[in-house]
């Protein structure tokens, strides 16, 4: 149930009063709510629960963490010091 | 698919775990909060890839396996009243009542649905107006909002045919509790991300300093739950204890302000018993007073119930990382997915579930 795969958002338009989007999830698409990202805009990535947009992915911090990640693997490809 | 792929790539997970294993001189009992993520870890086989100085306890953050019994039996009597439609997240019909469950009540002629998200069950509302519709409002902070929403949305069309059962439970007095427990072993906790990109993680900086306990926010993909591993250890072998965020592309320290706000316009704190654990002080939500119009519990007089665990069941000593579920005498022979015992043996959040799905059988 917290469970929640990001998509991205396609576009926006309001129902019953509720801001809602389509969003697509790998080429499925629903529909979300988007009440509670009120900053969301087409084409940005969300996680969504339950019906709800909960959160939008924050490019910069994805791009910062993977390229740490990536310098510990360039050095993951060196033998370790205690292994020489 | 971007934010997701670049997280399972092989070779990285690999390089992480390598990481891990240069960092690792002590032994360190580490529970990750959330069902989801004891799914995960199973489900890619990182549990058996970790350092064997490192031992992974599952913990009580699935939502079906921790709403009480006696709530279960309120469902099941209200589902069985003609002229209710009972609305439920399909992880709920499985979960074994004191009796019966809601698939049980469905085959006897009860119409029982499954939603995707609650506004599904103010839809259906709206479309039977001579029925009454019952939504099971369960879960953590994260169905909390959705919920919230839809008795918003009902109250604003003027509803009075909708109302929800309200069981909802909150992590950080869950996560005071299992440190309280004499004989506790976890040594740091992986947050639940999503429960977090709600809530924020302030909560858990006041634990966190208490109890001398790392608290990592964490996610769900491969490099996510190896890099939430990394930084808790990195603490424990510092002698550190903070909250750290391993998941900052989704979770932010404030967490979600409009999403809370809704939370606190239609819920209030109460008491809240957890199946198999007990009562949990201030661990749950309930409808506030101004709201009563679509409680279920008002709405409904279900009479008494007695509610009766399977006496075989353990899963409240599983729920609280005491027991491993392939420790448990039934595991896989009297208790299955088909025919659970108790509720961890459901869902895709459920540890026993988890063990039996994945192959972690003992022996």
């Amino acid at each position: 149930m917290c469970l929640g795969i990001p998509g991205r958002i396609l576009e926006v338009y309001e129902k019953d009063g509720l801001p809602m989007g389509r969003v697509d999830f790998s080429g499925v698409q629903r529909e979300a709510c988007l009440a509670y990202v009120p900053e969301a805009n087409p084409g940005d990535y969300v996680i969504v629960h339950v019906g709800f947009a909960i959160s939008v992915l924050s490019e910069e911090e994805a791009a910062e963490v993977l390229q740490t990640l990536r310098q510990i693997e360039a050095l993951g490809a060196q033998p370790p010091e205690d292994e020489r | 698919m971007k934010f997701l792929d670049e997280y399972r790539a092989p070779q990285e997970v690999q390089a992480l775990l390598g990481e891990l294993r240069k960092i690792v001189r002590g032994r360190w009992v580490l529970m990750e909060i959330c069902g989801g993520q004891t799914h995960a870890f199973l489900r890619h086989g990182l549990d058996r890839l970790l350092p064997e100085g490192i031992e992974l306890v599952h913990g009580p953050g699935c939502p079906v396996c921790v709403t009480p019994l006696e709530m279960i039996d309120k469902a099941l009597a209200i589902a069985s009243m003609p002229g209710v439609i009972f609305t439920s997240y399909g992880d709920m019909l499985r979960v074994p009542g004191s009796q019966a469950d809601l698939f049980s009540v469905r085959a006897r002629g009860g119409d029982v649905r499954v939603v995707y998200s609650p506004l599904d069950a103010v839809e259906i509302a709206r479309q039977n107006p001579d029925h009454q519709v019952v939504f099971f409002a369960i879960g953590f902070e994260t169905t909390a909002p959705a919920n919230a929403m839809a008795v918003i949305q009902a109250k604003e069309l003027g509803m009075n045919n909708f109302s929800m059962l309200v069981s909802h439970v909150r992590v950080p007095p869950a996560v005071r509790a299992i440190l309280e427990t004499p004989g506790n072993r976890v040594q740091a906790f992986l947050a639940a991300g999503h429960v977090c990109t709600v809530m924020g993680y302030w909560e858990y900086e006041p634990l966190a300093a208490e109890y001398g306990t790392p608290i990592v926010v964490t996610g769900f993909e491969p490099l996510d739950l190896v890099r939430g591993v990394i930084m808790a250890v990195r603490q424990l072998e510092a002698g550190e204890a903070r909250v750290e965020n391993a998941y900052p592309r989704a979770v932010r320290r404030e967490g979600n302000k409009p999403a809370q706000r809704m939370i606190e316009r239609v819920f209030e704190g109460c008491d809240r018993a957890w199946r198999g654990i007990g009562v949990i002080p201030d661990s749950g939500w309930r409808l506030r007073s101004q709201f009563a119009e679509f409680d279920a519990e008002k709405r409904f007089a279900v009479g008494e119930i007695q509610s009766q665990e399977a006496p075989q069941c353990v899963a409240g000593a599983v729920l609280q990382g005491r027991i491993k579920p392939d420790e448990c005498s039934a595991f896989g022979t009297l208790c299955t997915p088909e025919h659970p015992l108790g509720a961890t043996m459901v869902s895709a959040e459920g540890a026993c579930a988890a063990y039996y799905r994945y192959g972690r059988a003992a022996g």
